[in-house]
């Protein structure tokens, strides 16, 4: 906090206030969250008069027990965590291969190749046209539907073309010389000394993946295939106008659950893995935000 | 063939170009595949729905494909412009997005800037890590999270009658007149930390010369930030506010879809959700589409203005 610079009564002013509104600024984003996180902690039917800011007043963990023991809820677990899993890999795979033979000097084609990404950028078929291919392509309620239209994003694309330039070019003439395929350049070479951009966007597609309702809402009638969003959604946004509360008694006979307990739980149990994710990835997407926009 | 390499040094004849152009896509064969392969992904996913958007165009129904349904001509276009949401619709879409623009778009590069006045390098990381981390939570669950606190029963009423403003609960989010207060605070708590990033990065590389340079010549806190570090970042800001532009008649659906109801459609029906709703729930395809395409127009009319603004703004430095 000390400079060796004089600091003049109004600069210390200015300090202090700009510490206090940080500050402030830091409470009002955290303390929804904490909220949600005492009340989830927090039995049931006590919770439903209310009042419960900054501790639970009755605590008690029946309503994660409740979450953990429904079987709707776990299913719809497992296919976000398939979906996040299995659609990042592709997505990180599929598109940095992609960038990288673009990124290739003298690629015949290059320069349509990226004229065509470029127009999506900026132009789209919409959600109907959409919905009609992925209908006709036969991936409604299926878990595909998750994966395949996702494998691609042009716009990450040009994060990693912007990577991969930076690549020193005596990297890979050695391993060419050495008489690798430009396969074994872009697996053994290429992706092993991108693992910063790579981080960065598997982050973002990832926490994508993770927080999608939308696909599930409109692409899945089977409930076995719903991921936890669209599940929660289905739970949260369609009662908020009637805020119809059920008490159920707790598996442990002498406490209780409600619906809007469950409801708060779900929201903890489905937000807790990014939040533990996040601060270790943070120095990744700090860099990747700088090499997507600013030169992209 | 096996002349092919003395051949470099001679004058081309006429057919060598094209020999040698096969020669180098053959030469290119693997990396010419990785290429197809996402330029046939984008033909499929993003050139095969925009050939559908003919549809809007067309009689469509499911049990013809797009070729075979008969053309209708702007028949859509007029029934949207004689529909009763109309206007309602219109409304709400530009509506909330202007404001979400004013409002969204230069309140994180002043937070950026207030941020990066902060002298504790600590305190600064830590007020950073703090303010991107509801970006990271889905609007799913911050639509849960607003549903508690705006509840009848919800922690807002309760300070708001503690506080003596108002003498009975409201339930905020089935009420129009509420909604998009509710909508851009909710955007801004979740986005603000986020979107400064970028801005923070951008200030992180003005020549810290210049500061010095102005402390001596006696300039201040705030007259540093007005006359180094924006001018600094202009082109970020610029670029970033065309994105911003381009992509604001977007930027609701998710949320809205999350916080809208019955009771609230008034101020919470927007193209994007009256696209679903008529092609999705009604499954009306043609004037669904339609109703898309007009979307698109007005979008891209934004982006044009946005670029053409910005242009202006750095050929006359307004800052």
């Amino acid at each position: 906090m000390f400079t060796l610079q004089r600091k003049t009564k109004g600069e210390a002013l200015f300090d202090l206030i700009n510490t206090i509104g940080m500050i402030l600024i830091c409470f009002i984003t955290l303390y929804p969250i904490w909220y949600v996180l005492v009340n989830s902690l927090n039995e049931g039917t006590d919770a439903m008069r209310g009042g419960i800011y900054w501790w639970p007043r009755v605590f008690s963990i029946e309503n994660f027990k409740a979450v953990f023991e429904s079987a709707g809820i776990m299913t719809a677990m497992g296919v976000t965590v398939a979906k996040t899993a299995v659609g990042t890999v592709a997505h990180v795979f599929f598109t940095a291969m992609v960038a990288y033979a673009f990124s290739r000097r003298g690629l015949i084609g290059g320069k349509i190749y990226i004229l065509l990404g470029t127009i999506t950028l900026f132009f789209g078929g919409g959600l109907i046209p959409t919905f009609l291919l992925i209908r006709d392509l036969q991936l409604l309620d299926n878990f595909l539907v998750y994966i395949i239209p996702f494998l691609f994003s042009f716009f990450d694309l040009i994060i990693f073309m912007t990577f991969f330039r930076e690549i020193p070019e005596g990297l890979e003439e050695a391993a060419r010389i050495d008489g690798a395929s430009d396969w074994s350049i872009f697996l053994r070479i290429v992706l092993p000394v991108s693992m910063p951009v790579i981080a960065t966007i598997a982050l973002f597609h990832g926490v994508w993946q993770w927080n999608d309702y939308f696909t599930g809402m409109i692409y899945i009638n089977n409930t076995d295939l719903q991921p936890i969003q669209t599940y929660l959604y289905r739970v949260v946004a369609q009662s908020s106008s009637n805020q119809m509360m059920v008490a159920v008694q707790g598996s442990a006979g002498t406490q209780t659950v409600t619906s809007q307990s469950i409801k708060l739980a779900t929201m903890v149990v489905t937000t807790l893995p990014i939040v533990f994710v996040y601060p270790f990835l943070q120095k990744y997407f700090v860099k990747g935000m700088m090499i997507g926009s600013i030169k992209g | 063939m096996n002349k092919e390499l003395p051949l470099q040094h001679v004058q081309p004849t006429p057919s060598s170009p094209k020999r040698k152009w096969w020669r180098k896509l053959y030469t290119q064969r693997h990396i010419q595949t990785m290429a197809l392969l996402g330029v046939v992904w984008m033909i499929i996913f993003n050139y095969i729905p925009m050939y559908g958007i003919i549809i809007a165009f067309k009689d469509y129904d499911i049990i013809r494909t797009i070729s075979e349904a008969p053309w209708v001509g702007f028949e859509y276009f007029r029934e949207f412009l004689e529909d009763d949401n109309l206007m309602n619709v219109i409304r709400n879409t530009i509506g909330i997005s202007l404001i979400k623009l004013f409002i969204g778009f230069p309140l994180p590069i002043i937070f950026a800037l207030f941020l990066n006045e902060l002298r504790s390098v600590k305190f600064k990381k830590f007020v950073q890590t703090i303010s991107y981390l509801p970006h990271f939570l889905s609007w799913v669950v911050l639509g849960g999270i607003l549903a508690t606190w705006l509840a009848d029963v919800g922690i807002i009423n309760n300070i708001l009658l503690w506080l003596n403003i108002i003498d009975q609960p409201i339930t905020y989010l089935a009420e129009p007149k509420y909604f998009w207060t509710i909508i851009i605070t909710s955007d801004l708590w979740k986005e603000l930390g986020w979107s400064a990033i970028i801005y923070l990065a951008a200030i992180s590389s003005v020549s810290p010369e210049m500061y010095e340079a102005a402390t001596i010549d006696g300039a201040g806190r705030f007259q540093k930030m007005w006359y180094i570090t924006l001018p600094s970042i202009k082109s970020t800001i610029s670029i970033l506010f065309i994105l911003a532009v381009s992509g604001v008649l977007n930027s609701n659906f998710d949320q809205i879809l999350v916080l809208r109801n019955s009771l609230n459609d008034s101020a919470s029906n927007v193209i994007d959700y009256y696209v679903y709703q008529t092609g999705l729930l009604s499954a009306r395809y043609s004037y669904s589409a339609a109703i898309g395409l007009i979307k698109s127009v007005i979008a891209l009319i934004l982006l044009l203005i946005a670029n053409g603004i910005t242009k202006k703004l750095n050929d006359t430095s307004l800052f």
